[in-house]
């Protein structure tokens, strides 16, 4: 276990200590005082490796992260997850934009809110499956060009709309599950939409328990209400836009 | 949409076999990957429509029996409508389609290399012969110190005091430019990998991941990060001697790219880590990068994943304003900046883009060189040039307009058999490059290139001592930047201003 007073650090300095932490066989970090520093996790390995941050952490929190889990208990900013390839990262707040950007494993839950770009270009790969959890709404340019894994926006907020413009354009790959459906005509050409059954739903609990359990939330209270499942209508969506001389 | 079969456009070649010398020993059929030839009972047939003079037939037959003709049927010629445009009314009115193709631009713009000559000692100072005088053209990649601290004790010995960033040491200053696997076969990825090493160079896997036949090679490896981030994880950012994040193309400034489905077999999918079937569509831009600021944030991403042990490059394709937006990658960390000019070649693009998007990257280069240096920041970053490098004299004129080193992808697919047919997003390639069909692929030894690649760089290193030696200096280093030793020919004011050159005669 290592506590590491963060006031003041430069992200440089707190990540080398981190990594060096690491090296030397640590599995626990708390991070105190944390305010804006950038790239905490960043490419770091190791399934047990657990970091607990108190503060608001800076951007790329958890990029090209292997393994740890990330456990914030306030908002967090932009990019977090970036290229991400295995782990977890839970936000007890809202996060900023681009949340899981080419995210290939592991999952992200959020709490709250997220900004703009959420889950752009998420791609599952064999056992790999992305999975992020938004407990309430995200702006525009949702799930642009996702290629697989699954989202969920839940709208625990009771907000009507749970996401903005430009959903899941060029989406060609994945699952999109939403608790509220919203208006479809919103929705990319490129999608189509389903009532989930109770295969997707019974796929799902794990992540949801994981989710209810990370927020002392309850199950029932995120399974009241029926959800709806978007798919992308092609793998190929822009296969006809070319030809060849 | 076409709903009759029937095309307006006629073949462009015409696939001629000479019966009398043809022995129908079928290695034409076997060898052309567009299925142009058939056995017809008692001679080969050939079916000229498909036929894209590739040279691969004619190569391989024993006979000599074949020859690929330009189709003599004339469309009337015209200088306003040209036989291209026409052709291509009549494939988009066909299809709908928007046209791609392989390789670079294959319009008529001015060539600025073939506008510049070079300077050579004559009496008032000796030239050097680089027979007998060691020329040195040895190169280092990566961000150099303003400023050098050194502690001298008391004996008197100097240690270093400066910490100096992570570099790339070629011992040629060629390198290979990034070209996947998916774009390329692996075949062809590993004949280069082979000459990178032998060659004390490094070649760039592209944004298709690294394949595990790769991975001993990760000295002499350049792993980039697209928009698409295929194949991209933390033990991949540390495979290579470097990381490059790619902004742009040359042949496609600006646009994404998107290996269709039907070309991800099991092989590709698992270095680009993704499903076998599905399209690997990289976005036209990075989305986590949208400004100057977003570029620093990921190049620092990248250190700080690699612990600050690789410099990260950043291509860009040579646009307008381009001074500007390099002197921005510059502060914004990168160690290397790779400028793409608009005839780079490229596995597809559209033509729309290929043929009217960027500029030359002789204009390029002399820009960003002269802006880097008013502004005292040369020194952060290193500068490779590419954009279809044809030469070693290409090459030697993009050093004295500021390149530290020149990337070749063209040049080494010539290298292997290419023919510039521009065809290689069919994935037919006969040649075996730019295809994933095993059979195609396989015919590429990688042994066999990969030692012509390494001649081909040895004899440019040759020809570049040569000049060099001509030119009175003993190491490349020597002529980076050094302008004084261009002229241009038939250049306006207009463009000897942009190069920073004088004209012949002064």
């Amino acid at each position: 276990m290592m506590t590491i007073d963060a006031s003041g650090m430069h992200y440089k300095d707190l990540n080398r200590t981190i990594r060096e932490g690491i090296l030397r066989g640590v599995k626990k970090f708390f991070l105190e005082n944390v305010n804006g520093q950038y790239y905490i996790g960043d490419g770091i390995k190791g399934d047990d490796v657990i970091i607990n941050i108190n503060g608001v952490p800076g951007n790329d929190l958890g990029a090209f992260m292997d393994g740890p889990t990330i456990i914030v208990n306030n908002n967090a900013q932009d990019n977090i997850g970036n290229t991400m390839n295995a782990g977890k990262i839970v936000v007890k707040g809202d996060a900023g934009d681009v949340v899981g950007y080419g995210m290939r494993g592991g999952r992200i839950y959020i709490l709250g809110n997220a900004g703009y770009r959420v889950g752009i270009h998420m791609k599952g790969y064999n056992e790999q499956l992305p999975v992020l959890i938004i407990g309430g709404k995200v702006g525009s340019f949702f799930a642009e060009y996702m290629a697989g894994g699954i989202i969920v926006l839940l709208g625990l907020n009771g907000e009507d709309y749970s996401a903005g413009d430009y959903f899941a354009s060029g989406m060609h790959g994945g699952v999109i599950y939403i608790r509220k459906k919203g208006n479809f005509a919103k929705y990319s050409k490129e999608v189509e939409l389903y009532e989930s059954g109770d295969k997707d739903i019974d796929f799902l609990k794990k992540y949801f328990m994981e989710f209810a359990e990370s927020f002392n939330l309850s199950l029932e209270e995120i399974l009241k209400e029926p959800f709806y499942k978007i798919v992308p209508s092609s793998a190929r969506p822009y296969g006809h836009l070319y030809t060849s001389m | 949409m076409n709903k009759s079969g029937f095309s307006n456009i006629q073949s462009e070649y015409l696939a001629i076999i000479d019966h009398t010398k043809c022995v129908r020993c079928k290695r034409c059929i076997q060898n052309c990957g567009w299925g142009t030839y058939s056995f017809g009972g008692d001679k080969i047939l050939a079916e000229h429509e498909k036929c894209v003079a590739c040279g691969r037939c004619y190569t391989y037959c024993p006979e000599g029996a074949i020859s690929i003709v330009k189709n003599p049927t004339v469309i009337r010629e015209n200088n306003n409508w040209k036989e291209a445009h026409i052709k291509t009314i009549w494939k988009q009115s066909e299809t709908g389609g928007i046209i791609i193709s392989g390789m670079g631009t294959t319009l008529k713009y001015k060539k600025y290399f073939d506008h510049i000559l070079l300077d050579a000692c004559q009496v008032t100072n000796p030239s050097i012969d680089p027979l007998r005088e060691p020329m040195e053209l040895k190169t280092y990649l990566g961000k150099k110190p303003s400023k050098l601290d050194i502690d001298l004790n008391g004996a008197g010995e100097a240690t270093l005091k400066t910490k100096i960033s992570p570099q790339i040491e070629l011992q040629t200053p060629f390198v290979f430019g990034a070209m996947s696997y998916g774009s390329i076969s692996l075949n062809a990825q590993k004949a280069i990998a082979l000459a990178a090493r032998a060659l004390g160079t490094v070649m760039n896997t592209g944004e298709g991941g690294l394949h595990d036949d790769l991975v001993p090679f990760g000295k002499n490896i350049i792993v980039q990060v697209a928009s698409g981030r295929f194949g991209v994880h933390r033990d991949y950012l540390n495979s290579g001697i470097a990381v490059e994040i790619k902004i742009g193309q040359g042949a496609k400034p600006g646009i994404g790219g998107h290996l269709p489905g039907e070309k991800i077999g099991v092989d590709i999918s698992k270095t680009r880590m993704i499903p076998v079937g599905t399209d690997a569509i990289s976005p036209a831009p990075h989305h986590d990068i949208y400004s100057i600021e977003d570029l620093r944030q990921l190049i620092f991403a990248i250190k700080e994943a690699t612990n600050y042990e690789k410099p990260v490059s950043v291509k860009i394709a040579a646009v307008h304003n381009i001074a500007a937006i390099v002197s921005g990658v510059v502060r914004a960390g990168a160690d290397i900046v790779y400028i793409d000019g608009y005839t780079g070649g490229t596995g597809a693009a559209p033509n729309i883009i290929k043929d009217h998007v960027g500029i030359p990257i002789e204009l390029a280069l002399a820009q960003v060189d002269q802006r880097l240096r008013d502004e005292g920041i040369r020194n952060e970053a290193s500068l490779i040039a590419a954009g279809s490098i044809r030469s070693s004299a290409d090459a030697v004129k993009a050093f004295a307009l500021g390149a530290d080193a020149v990337a070749i992808g063209t040049a080494a697919l010539v290298a292997m058999g290419c023919h510039v047919c521009g065809k290689c997003n069919t994935g037919n390639c006969s040649w075996g490059i730019t295809t994933q069909r095993p059979e195609l692929a396989r015919r590429l030894d990688p042994e066999v290139y990969g030692e012509r690649l390494y001649n081909l760089i040895s004899a440019w290193g040759h020809e570049i001592q040569e000049v060099l030696g001509a030119m009175g200096v003993n190491s490349i280093e020597s002529l980076r930047g050094s302008r004084e030793r261009l002229r241009g020919v038939e250049l306006t004011d207009a463009e000897l201003n942009v190069l920073g050159i004088k004209h012949a005669g002064l």
